[in-house]
């Protein structure tokens, strides 16, 4: 028995509406995705063809990487160590405007990733996809499929139609926080608006670039919007979201809440405390600079041992080698994030199973 | 707030070391009233203005977006006896801000009349110019501690480069300054006349948060709260870096300086780490870059130091300062603001005497010939 190493999120490839999820889908989606052609849901972010979005090495010969359940298992598991991984499907369910269809992609995905993968090996989890333009049919599909023990967290764009704090979401925030499924925010986008503030960037390493910060907009949301005080038990995943910025960011946040709290009296501890107590980050990417000290630094600076989470993001090409975990991280680190803290971030997550 | 306020200094503070006069690279000046424009624009711009107003990518006449934390927000301390806001009056100015800190040169950054964005951009250039000039009648020429931008909307580029030439010819200016927040990002090739004509006039550019561009504040869509907006001043800025370093403006006008006018510079560090994290996988999009993009950042960007970041514990905020470099960072107070920065306090660690004078006073003399 190798010892507990849960990578946190790796990318099962869904091959198509019309082929993969097929199967899955009931009689009238069945019939609209084969007369109109609804198909090729590649989310924006990951052109398959992207150097990112696949590492040389876990590129099947055809397909897009992470479509082959046995290629995913050897790059996992054989050569990266993982004890267990935690599925993300990351597939444009989450970006179709017509709510119902985007709820018939999510339950298919589901039950794809259920019966085809989880299914087959029972070192894998996954995270529940959920169709979050209309509320209602997010939390059916949470309720619908929390009986499985095997889905072990909720998956959502870090760009999406509205900031995840709002109002219009806590219904799903309550599901999530009832079914002790953490809300795992990854990169990606439904293409609503611009990545940022200053418009529509011409390349996509800009693009990738910003990512980060839409992550940061969204913990101010969900802080400033009095989230972990409505659920106390929630618990937010940062997945890709890279971690190097939270420092700086906390100091911000910290500053000017204390500036203009008034406006949030709700909100009555320091958003860094409250980023320690709920939110949790996986370690692909990490964005440190090259030497041991700054990266030493960051995880001071960061003030938690808790919140880091093992992860390979495979088979996105994030490192070379056989060693997803960053350089220069201290021990005590690395100890806590590969078993303890995943299992604490996830409780569903229990490895008997 | 008080929490900050009552902050007891550190032992540095009681020393000597504020002998050391300080260049403060973001002061803001204001309007009395719309009505000081009048000798500086045509009948029909003023008419414009009484009929029309401001026709910007917000929801309201009368105010911001988000409403801020203070009216005009500005420091509660900050409105002249004389009455008129907060900024709008020198001698009061001289008196709360520009003397007792030992002001040397102030860099004026007029953000009146939401200058930079106003979608119709024959008036914002109207606008412009008007305000150009009123900076040099109002302020300049009665405080030659006070140096003026050059403030041009980049959306309608030739006549931003029409402006910038005007006001070159005077001599007085000692940077251009462009928006953070319009219709394209600042490095696409729309932009690029305006970089070729600074890089010629050698003035460098200079980027103050603000402005309204249309576009969500975040990544992540439209916020709720003020904090919130406040805070994606940030992550504006690191987007424009993003931006001009990989459209890979410092390589097609080498000799461009550009300054980042109030985001803070904790944000800096990570932000280079991230472009050069992904530099190798995305290099086949970008082979323009020669170089990795800390690079570029570390040569032709500087930072404005407020708001500064405040964390726990003083080496932290040591770590920072070294990560981004001492050479990169020009001291600005943002007076009269609430979120103003004391050149006396705002610094909560070490610094020796050398990086004091760099950062106060001698790296913005070199940049701005000062």
């Amino acid at each position: 028995m190798p010892m507990t190493r849960i990578d946190c999120d790796i990318h099962p490839a869904v091959g198509g509406t019309r082929t993969t999820l097929l199967p899955y889908l009931d009689d009238h989606w069945k019939e609209q995705v084969v007369s109109r052609a609804i198909d090729g849901l590649d989310l924006n972010s990951y052109p398959p063809a992207m150097p990112l979005s696949g590492r040389p090495d876990w590129r099947p010969e055809s397909g897009k990487p992470g479509s082959d359940l046995s290629m995913v298992q050897r790059g996992t598991f054989d050569q990266l160590g993982a004890s267990h991984a935690i599925c993300n499907v990351l597939y444009g369910a989450q970006a179709v405007y017509d709510p119902y269809m985007a709820s018939a992609f999510c339950k298919a995905i589901n039950d794809w990733i259920a019966a085809e993968w989880l299914s087959r090996d029972s070192r894998l989890r996954a995270s529940i996809v959920i169709p979050l333009q209309a509320p209602e049919l997010a939390v059916e599909e949470i309720e619908r499929r929390a009986g499985d023990p095997r889905f072990v967290s909720i998956l959502v764009l870090a760009q999406g139609e509205m900031l995840l704090g709002r109002r219009h979401y806590w219904p799903v925030l309550k599901a999530a926080e009832k079914q002790r499924l953490p809300l795992a925010i990854h990169a990606g986008s439904a293409y609503r608006f611009a990545p940022s503030s200053i418009g529509w960037p011409s390349h996509r390493y800009e693009y990738y670039f910003v990512e980060a910060q839409a992550f940061q907009a969204q913990l101010l949301s969900l802080i400033y919007e009095g989230v972990f005080g409505k659920f106390p038990e929630l618990k937010v995943v940062l997945m890709e979201s890279g971690v190097s910025w939270l420092p700086a960011f906390m100091w911000r946040a910290n500053k000017t809440w204390r500036g203009v709290r008034v406006e949030v009296p709700w909100v009555e501890r320091e958003p860094a405390a409250i980023i320690r107590d709920h939110v949790r980050v996986t370690m692909q990417p990490f964005d440190a600079p090259d030497d041991a000290t700054s990266v030493e630094d960051i995880i001071d600076q960061i003030g938690s041992d808790k919140m880091f989470l093992f992860a390979s993001d495979y088979p996105h090409w994030q490192f070379d080698g056989d060693d997803p975990i960053p350089p220069h991280l201290p021990s005590a680190i690395v100890d806590k994030m590969c078993a303890e803290n995943p299992l604490e971030t996830f409780p569903r997550l229990k490895l008997a199973a | 707030m008080s929490e900050v306020l009552d902050r007891p200094l550190n032992q540095q503070d009681s020393s000597a070391r504020t002998r050391l006069r300080i260049i403060d690279c973001d002061i803001h000046p204001s309007l009395h009233s719309r009505a000081d424009l009048n000798p500086f624009l045509a009948k029909r711009w003023q008419d414009h203005m009484k009929t029309y107003g401001d026709h910007l990518r917000t929801p309201y006449m009368g105010t911001t977006p988000y409403p801020r934390s203070s009216p005009l927000i500005a420091r509660r301390d900050a409105w002249p006896p004389t009455g008129g806001p907060p900024g709008s009056d020198l001698a009061f100015m001289r008196k709360q801000h520009l003397d007792p800190l030992d002001v040397e040169f102030g860099l004026l950054q007029v953000l009146d009349l939401f200058i930079f964005s106003q979608q119709n951009l024959e008036f914002g250039a109207a606008i412009q110019r008007a305000v150009n000039e009123w900076q040099l009648a109002h302020w300049c020429s009665r405080e030659p501690r006070l140096k003026a931008a050059i403030l041009v909307g980049q959306d309608d580029t030739v006549a931003a480069v029409e402006e910038i030439e005007r006001c070159a010819k005077l001599g007085q200016y000692v940077q251009i300054n462009i928006c953070p927040r319009a219709n394209e990002p600042l490095g696409r090739r729309r932009y690029w006349p305006i970089y070729e004509c600074a890089q010629a006039l050698d003035l460098p550019l200079g980027v103050h948060v603000g402005g309204y561009g249309g576009h969500a504040p975040t990544g992540g869509g439209w916020p709720s709260y003020y904090c919130e907006e406040h805070q994606s001043n940030a992550h504006t800025m690191a987007s424009q870096l993003a931006s001009l370093v990989i459209e890979g403006i410092p390589e097609r006008f080498p000799k461009l300086k550009i300054v980042f006018i109030e985001g803070g510079f904790g944000w800096i560090a990570s932000a280079m780490w991230r472009m050069d994290q992904h530099f190798a996988r995305f290099r086949s999009e970008v082979p323009h870059l020669k170089r990795k993009p800390s690079e570029y950042v570390r040569e032709h960007f500087w930072f404005t130091t407020q708001p500064i970041d405040e964390p726990d514990e003083a080496r932290h905020l040591r770590q920072l300062i070294e990560w981004v470099g001492v050479d990169r960072l020009l001291f600005s107070s943002d007076y009269p603001h609430w979120d103003f920065d004391d050149p006396r306090f705002a610094f909560k660690t070490a610094l020796s005497d050398e990086e004091r004078r760099k950062i106060f006073n001698a790296n913005a003399r070199a940049l701005y010939k000062l």
